[in-house]
């Protein structure tokens, strides 16, 4: 069931008047409920998967929470029988067979993902070494992925390791649980929330209150205007360019590279924007998932504010386990010896910066485009690091930081660089994506452009209008943002004004959007992730 | 207070449905001076006195084959053509199910060349066939049968969800015909007066399989319970058309089927000459569809066992049904004139440049 479908629109509005018409107290099973009607639409064989993981992770989690349970109280009981060390020795010992049990639930889960995922990926690099060889092919297997399944892992992977860490209690309802799992805004594109964030309002009794649903709706509105009216348009232009990688080459890369970046960026933060607001409707809160990301001056800073959930689970599930692992530390004393403490320090923060970036391409797509495109990020990032002093000596002999055209350059170098690495997401394999890419420095063909060429490639005038008109409100909206939330600016306002702007952004998406006959609408983009 | 609350809530709701149903009704195709086959059926809604002896149904071939104005004036008999551009036989029963909420006619005349297509052929032609018809649980029923991949259910209830994007094709026609509407056809009959004579007969390809499929069947059979229910004779007819070739298996078949269920079928491709079509000047493309001339010639042939077979009276004594008819006919005659005038201005009729048929 899509967002933008006609049947989920349905499915929504018979749970809104349900949600606020059964009693309080089962609002949240109601809600379950749906959760699974909803991905039950994606195959029965998907709500199986989607139940193993939901076992697991409650058997395992409150084994796991008895362990800690138990430590708590033998300790309790025997302080005064134990010294330090025994106590040190205790906790490590009842710690190591949490851990044992922790690894068998990122086993099943994350095993589940993986098989499902990456099988096909490795028997065809399997196949190409086996080409080298003359051997023959192994055949594919037929596997779906099920819709959703990294962003449930992801956040059943997070409350594991939270459970095994001690940071809250595991939940004891396998209902609570399932909810936390199968929470259906969240499953087609994230955000990958935490169960202690979730939590608090997810299995809270939500009276009606008509504020928090205007603003939902809102919300569900201006995801619905950057999908259908911008991301949806612009997909015709970039198909057409990255299908026809012969054919559009040098200046088309270019324009193909940006157009991408306004697709992507409307479709996933539309997408956000209908999960967060549907979460609202029913009174849930939701972590935001973006922060005005083209704003960003530098590459580590666009991901602090891109798909930020994902970047914290990586940061808090990855990259600090891996940071304080034993081998890492070792590693580090190691280089620091070799490379003395300014420099070997900083080796194994890279190593794990590189490992991280390559399990975030992994997690991307199964194919080395996406891995190929997590490891430049990782790159691009060290380097920065490693420019640091050129940056600041350059900073101290031209005070230009808080100059305005030197924060624009800063935020279109970024936004050229993110685009420049996502060209890898765009073609099908990394030896075109590269040749397109250096096509734009050897193919001079900017002409073309003027040439009314840019009408040819799936998009009109009124197209152009439109994504032009479309683009622009964005920007705005997102300068807006600065200042405060625009919704409760609105909220300011007289009635009529309201009731004005809100049919007019109502007969935009509906009249200008790109849906129905004649449009090749699309899955959310992140929802293949 | 509650009371102004839910009063300014009510108009709210109110002028948000009437800005909505503005919109749709502007975006909506009005099929008014091109591509005037999507016209058709929307003509018979706007038809006061639904009073037929005859209904026609079925595609192209009966709304460009028969001319309702000649059996008025030649035999009495009032008649209707509800055909659409590549009408399918579901779209045929249910537009018949439909007609049956507002009348009985005695004859139902059904062409047959649908039991060729067994599966939606084109979102376009549901549109033309479903579009126009009101609400009701036959159009639900309809679109259900008729839809095809990728289209949805609910865009046939609200057209806006499908029109959407004609917000920058929109031309005067949509401000002209925004509130208003001028029929298209003659009781369903659609005008063409130009001439292109058939050049080559086309040889026809053998088919694999020549058996009409199952689901053709089976709205033919509810076709034919449908008009028995009520009471009504129906008439199985091929139009002379010459291409699609009309195969003997598909013939035959269609014999059996009539003599099985005691219904006349004629297949006007054996009876030309008694019907007088002359290839050369009675049709406006090269045998596809008759043009006014073959639909005249077509009329008077069929008008004759009508009359003599089904014993239709002639009401052309009905002084107030004769005044409605001559308006009628004056109309026909006029757009005759009219066209005839357009064929020596231009070389073509400008309302045909394009043939979705």
């Amino acid at each position: 069931m899509l967002f933008t479908s006609y049947s989920f629109i349905l499915f929504l509005a018979i749970l809104f008047v349900l949600y606020y018409l059964v009693p309080r107290k089962v609002q949240w099973l109601l809600l379950l409920a749906a959760n699974f009607v909803f991905y039950a639409f994606s195959g029965w064989d998907n709500v199986a998967f989607m139940l193993i993981t939901i076992l697991s992770i409650w058997l395992i989690g409150r084994h796991i929470g008895r362990m800690h349970k138990a430590r708590d109280q033998y300790l309790a009981e025997h302080k005064a029988d134990l010294d330090r060390e025994q106590r040190k020795a205790y906790r490590e010992a009842v710690k190591s067979r949490q851990l044992r049990w922790l690894l068998l639930s990122l086993f099943i889960n994350l095993g589940i993902l993986a098989v499902l995922k990456y099988t096909n990926f490795v028997i065809a690099n399997i196949n190409t070494v086996r080409g080298w060889f003359s051997a023959g092919e192994l055949s594919f297997v037929s596997l779906a992925l099920p819709m959703g399944i990294s962003f449930y892992i992801f956040q059943s992977v997070g409350y594991m390791v939270d459970v095994y860490r001690g940071k809250y209690p595991p939940e004891d309802n396998i209902l609570r649980l399932a909810l936390f799992v199968s929470f259906f805004p969240q499953l087609v594109q994230g955000p990958i929330s935490r169960f202690d964030d979730l939590s608090q309002t997810l299995f809270q009794e939500h009276p009606f209150d008509g504020r928090t649903v205007t603003y939902g709706l809102q919300r569900i509105l201006w995801g619905f205007f950057k999908k259908l009216v911008i991301a949806d348009r612009i997909l015709a232009g970039v198909n057409t360019i990255i299908r026809d990688p012969e054919r559009y080459t040098g200046i088309y890369v270019l324009v193909g590279m940006l157009f991408y970046a306004i697709q992507l960026y409307a479709d996933f933060t539309g997408g956000i924007d209908i999960t967060i607001g549907i979460a609202q409707t029913l009174g849930i809160k939701v972590k935001e998932n973006f922060d005005r990301p083209y704003f960003s001056k530098s590459i580590a800073e666009f991901w602090r504010r891109w798909h930020i959930t994902m970047g914290t689970w990586f940061r808090d599930y990855v990259f600090y386990p891996l940071s304080i692992s034993r081998p890492m530390l070792k590693l580090a004393k190691k280089s620091r010896t070799r490379f003395g403490d300014a420099f070997g320090k900083r080796v194994t923060v890279y190593l794990s910066t590189l490992i991280v970036w390559f399990t975030t391409g992994l997690w991307h797509g199964a194919s080395w485009n996406f891995i190929v495109w997590g490891l430049l990020n990782g790159v691009v990032i060290i380097l920065s690091q490693e420019l640091n002093p050129f940056y600041n000596w350059f900073h101290n002999r031209f005070s230009v930081r808080n100059n305005f055209f030197f924060r624009f350059f800063q935020i279109v170098r970024t936004l050229l660089l993110m685009s420049s690495l996502r060209i890898l997401d765009c073609y099908r394999d990394v030896g075109i994506s590269f040749r397109q890419f250096f096509s734009m420095f050897t193919t001079w063909n900017a002409g073309e452009l003027f040439g009314g060429q840019l009408l040819n490639i799936g998009l009109s005038g009124a197209d152009y209008l439109v994504l032009a008109f479309g683009v622009a409100l964005m920007i705005l909206v997102s300068l807006r943002q600065r200042r405060g939330s625009l919704r409760d600016a609105l909220q300011e306002r007289p009635a009529p004004l309201r009731y004005v702007l809100t049919i007019a952004a109502v007969i935009v998406v509906l009249v200008v959007g790109a849906y129905g006959i004649g449009y090749d609408s699309t899955q959310f983009i992140y929802n293949q992730f | 207070m509650k009371i102004q609350k839910s009063l300014v809530i009510i108009l709210l709701i109110v002028l948000t449905v009437a800005i909505l149903a503005f919109l749709q009704a502007l975006l909506t195709p009005k099929f008014q001076t091109q591509l005037l086959e999507g016209g058709l059926i929307a003509d018979y809604y706007q038809e006061k006195n639904k009073d037929h002896a005859v209904i026609f149904i079925g595609d192209c071939e009966v709304y460009e084959d028969f001319s309702p104005i000649t059996l008025w004036e030649e035999y009495g008999i009032t008649s209707y053509i509800r055909g659409s551009a590549q009408q399918l036989i579901w779209h045929s029963y249910y537009i018949l199910e439909d007609t049956l909420r507002y009348e009985t006619p005695d004859v139902v005349v059904f062409n047959i060349l649908s039991m060729k297509y067994d599966e939606p052929q084109n979102e376009a032609y549901n549109r033309m066939a479903l579009d126009a018809m009101p609400l009701s649980g036959t159009k639900l029923r309809a679109i259900k049968a008729s839809m095809t991949e990728g289209e949805e259910w609910l865009s046939y209830i609200f057209p806006l969800l499908r029109y959407h994007s004609r917000w920058h094709e929109l031309s005067s026609e949509d401000f002209e015909f925004l509130f208003r509407r001028n029929p298209v056809s003659h009781n369903g009959y659609l005008m063409r007066v130009d001439v292109k004579p058939v050049t080559g007969i086309p040889t026809p390809r053998p088919l694999p399989d020549y058996r009409f499929s199952d689901i053709c069947y089976e709205y033919l059979d509810k076709i034919t319970n449908l008009c028995r229910t009520n009471d009504i004779e129906l008439i199985l007819i091929k139009s002379p058309s010459i291409y699609p070739y009309w195969y003997d298996q598909w013939n035959q078949q269609m014999v059996d089927y009539a003599a099985e269920n005691d219904l006349l079928y004629i297949n006007t491709l054996q009876h030309l000459e008694e019907i007088g079509i002359d290839y050369n000047t009675d049709t406006y493309d090269a045998g596809l569809h008759m043009n006014l001339s073959g639909a005249e010639k077509m009329s008077v042939y069929f008008g004759r066992i009508l009359a003599e077979e089904y014993a239709l009276a002639d009401r052309r004594g009905d002084a107030s049904l004769a005044a409605r008819w001559d308006e009628k006919a004056a109309a026909y005659y006029r757009q005759q004139d009219e066209q005839y005038l357009e064929l020596e201005t231009y070389g073509y009729l400008r309302a045909f440049r394009y043939q979705p048929d």
